[in-house]
């Protein structure tokens, strides 16, 4: 038994499986920290429109600078993720449409566009396309230069690692940073945004920034994890973690847990889950991480303490 | 033939039998989906119907695993649609128990079932992808819509599929349309708006499976909100709106179908939702009743007539007048000289502008409260807003407060 936990867990564990699993966990909680706030401003499905619109951002980032480097990628997405909520008031305002329609409007029209875009240049020859937009290329970020969990003391082998992992690193760090800095605003503003604006905080100014920060997320998470986990962990741990508790420093804390059971769960269900049932081959991380997040979501709407509404009465 | 001649043939359906049968069936699902769109958007739902497009995959890979466990080669068109129904039935279903026992809004919930089930059907394809069969080949097209190679038969599933689709809203359009302009009087008039609701969804949902092949699970959605946003410019009519929205889906379906077929790498589904947008984007701008181009020319006219009606004013006061927009406005019109000297044509309308102002002013004396006072923009005649009996009344007003003034004086 413990012979096999070792083998589990040894070299070939630290190569293969270790950094997927941190950057899985890692894409998890940067989507899950700003999804608590956007789930309680009812505005859950930003973060679905947000990731749909990455890809025209990263496809035309590289038609115009020809290369698939990281830098150009982001700002391509960070500039459609901006125009998609540029876009989305427009259609509101110019059409007094309800934000729910303009925003499937507006991500419909661009995600098809990116499609089109990927169709007709020459992209199908570099690693973009569209499953690998979806899916991400999880299970691919393996650190080939560890040897052992020793690796993870040696700056040569440390050097070698995936660059998403510094990076979502530094994403997330940067997020959580952001919250726990305008924790009082946003809390604020988050609850009563007209008390909020009385007493002097800039709310639109506040909301912007949230979504440039689900930006953010979305598009550092976007080219490890591929946009399924991305929607998933916007909604999926903040709406379980929102039926445990009442208190909204509580709630974030166990978003940030239930965010971290998915992405190492999924991960270990679909990496090793196959070969339970005798099966050599590995089903989609990705996928598998979405779906342990959805069954932790039934969990907590069967269970969670408070998962009835509150001040109203159940309705027969 | 090149890309224009095929097109222009296929337009016209002379471009085999097969992509025919497919521009046919493509329309209808856009018909359909746009009416159908349209009493959902009224509804105010519109994205319910992306959580229930994500929700067909699980459905599609089981169906296909199913089948491969009996024999077939598990790409049986009918047998996908009827798995993909099922499942988004079930996410459907997921969305209103979420929505109804726990305290998470719907948009929370349909976030959560449209990544969950979506994730769940990816981590079926990536098992049907290892089974020995092999021939899953196809699957992924229902992820973004295809019509190459498609066989006879499923262009005719599709086609009369959709055709059943759009009978079926026109059949129930009259109470949808009441339940969907206003809930609480169908309740009144005895319609069950709960059931009309699900017919509703029930019909998004049709209409999704339906285009699963044509535009594919991530894209079909497009067809259920553009046509109905797009309509709206045009009309204030909910019968008309749906009407509306039916034929810009429609025309959506066939002309994308169309483009699609007459060039291979332009792929169906986005082709086809790109040109419903070209039809959003006509709307917003050229329709005479809420687009941009006729509210930018309101504006216009509303700027023409006001610095008109101001430089009248002046005129009739003996003002000198500065504002350059003004003297070119009244110049064109014949009212003052270069020098700025009113025209007898502009002593007239000078007059009359003054007349009317103080009629005005005085009614706004007499009737503080009135309806139309509140309604008057400061430009319209007194006489188009007011009647005869009205304006003699103020008129009489008019003179007696001159009469008192001329006896104080």
């Amino acid at each position: 038994m413990i012979d096999n936990l070792i083998t589990a867990l040894g070299a070939e564990f630290v190569q293969l499986s270790l950094t997927p699993i941190v950057i899985g966990t890692l894409a998890a909680i940067a989507c899950a920290l700003p999804g608590n706030f956007l789930l309680l401003r009812r505005q859950a499905l930003i973060g679905d429109a947000i990731s749909h619109v990455v890809l025209p951002g990263i496809v035309v980032a590289f038609l115009v600078t020809g290369t698939i480097t990281a830098v150009p990628m982001m700002l391509g997405a960070g500039a459609a993720a901006i125009i998609a909520v540029v876009m989305i008031e427009i259609v509101k305002r110019l059409g007094r449409v309800e934000p729910g329609a303009a925003m499937g409007l507006v991500f419909t029209t661009l995600f098809a566009a990116g499609v089109l875009f990927l169709e007709i240049t020459d992209t199908s020859s570099v690693h973009i396309d569209v499953q690998h937009a979806l899916l991400g290329n999880l299970e691919s970020l393996i650190w080939f230069d560890a040897e052992g969990w020793g690796s993870l003391l040696d700056p040569a082998a440390l050097a070698t690692l995936p660059p998403q992992l510094p990076r979502l690193a530094v994403v997330l760090v940067g997020i959580g940073l952001c919250i726990f800095l305008f924790w009082k605003e946003l809390k604020i503003s988050t609850f009563d945004a007209a008390f909020a604006g009385a007493i002097g905080i800039r709310t639109r100014v506040l909301g912007f920034a949230l979504v440039v920060a689900t930006a953010v997320a979305a598009v550092a998470a976007f080219d490890a994890v591929g946009s399924i986990i991305v929607i998933a962990m916007f909604v999926c741990p903040p709406a379980s973690a929102r039926l445990m508790t009442n208190q909204l420093a509580r709630q974030v804390g166990w978003s940030v847990v239930f965010a971290t059971i998915s992405a190492i769960l999924g991960y270990v269900l679909a990496g090793y889950g196959p070969g339970w049932f005798g099966s050599p081959y590995a089903v989609s991380a990705a996928g598998m991480i979405a779906t342990v997040s959805g069954v932790i979501l039934i969990l907590t709407c069967l269970f969670g303490p408070q998962r009835k509404r509150v001040g109203q009465q159940a309705e027969a | 033939m090149g890309f224009g001649d095929y097109f222009i043939s296929a337009l016209f359906l002379q471009a085999g039998y097969n992509s025919a049968l497919v521009a046919i069936g493509a329309g209808l699902l856009g018909l359909s989906a746009g009416s159908a769109g349209a009493f959902i958007f009224l509804r105010k739902r519109a994205l319910v119907s992306d959580a229930i497009s994500h929700a067909t995959l699980p459905g599609v890979g089981l169906a296909f695993i199913i089948m491969v466990a009996f024999g077939s080669d598990g790409r049986w068109l009918p047998g996908l649609i009827l798995g993909s129904a099922i499942s988004s039935a079930i996410g459907l279903l997921m969305v209103e128990w979420i929505t109804r026992k726990t305290r998470l809004t719907e948009d929370a919930a349909i976030g959560a079932v449209l990544s969950v089930f979506f994730g769940f059907g990816i981590v079926l394809l990536t098992v049907i992808q290892t089974m020995s069969s092999g021939r899953q080949a196809g699957l992924e097209n229902f992820l973004l819509g295809s019509t190459a190679g498609m066989l006879i038969s499923e262009a005719t599933t599709i086609a009369v599929a959709g055709a059943m689709a759009a009978g079926f809203v026109f059949l129930l359009r009259r109470p949808m349309t009441l339940v969907a302009f206003d809930p609480e009087y169908a309740a009144t008039t005895g319609v069950n708006v709960r059931n009309i609701d699900l017919a509703m969804m029930g019909l998004a949902l049709i209409v999704t499976v339906i285009g699963l092949k044509i535009v594919g699970l991530i894209l079909i959605v497009a067809l259920l909100i553009i046509p109905p946003v797009a309509a709206r410019f045009w009309t204030n009519q909910v019968g008309k709106m749906i009407g509306i929205a039916a034929v810009i889906g429609g025309l959506s379906g066939y002309v994308g179908a169309v483009l699609s077929a007459a060039h291979a790498a332009l792929p169906t589904g986005p082709i086809i939702v790109l040109v419903a947008f070209g039809f959003f984007m006509i709307s917003a701008l050229f329709s005479p009743l809420r687009g941009g181009l006729a509210s930018a020319l309101r504006h216009q006219r509303f700027q023409l007539r006001v610095h008109r009606r101001q430089g009248l004013l002046s005129l009739a006061r003996r003002e000198p007048i500065y504002d350059g927009l003004t003297i070119r406005i009244l110049r064109r019109a014949g009212m003052i000289r270069a020098d700025g000297v009113a025209t007898a044509r502009g002593r007239i309308a000078a007059e009359k502008a003054a007349h009317d102002e103080a009629r005005w002013a005085m009614a706004r004396r007499m009737l503080p409260d009135d309806s139309t006072i509140e309604r008057y923009d400061g430009l319209t005649p007194i006489e188009r807003m007011m009647t005869p009996d009205q304006i003699a009344e103020i008129d009489r007003m008019i003179q007696n407060a001159q009469t008192t003034q001329g006896a104080k004086a």
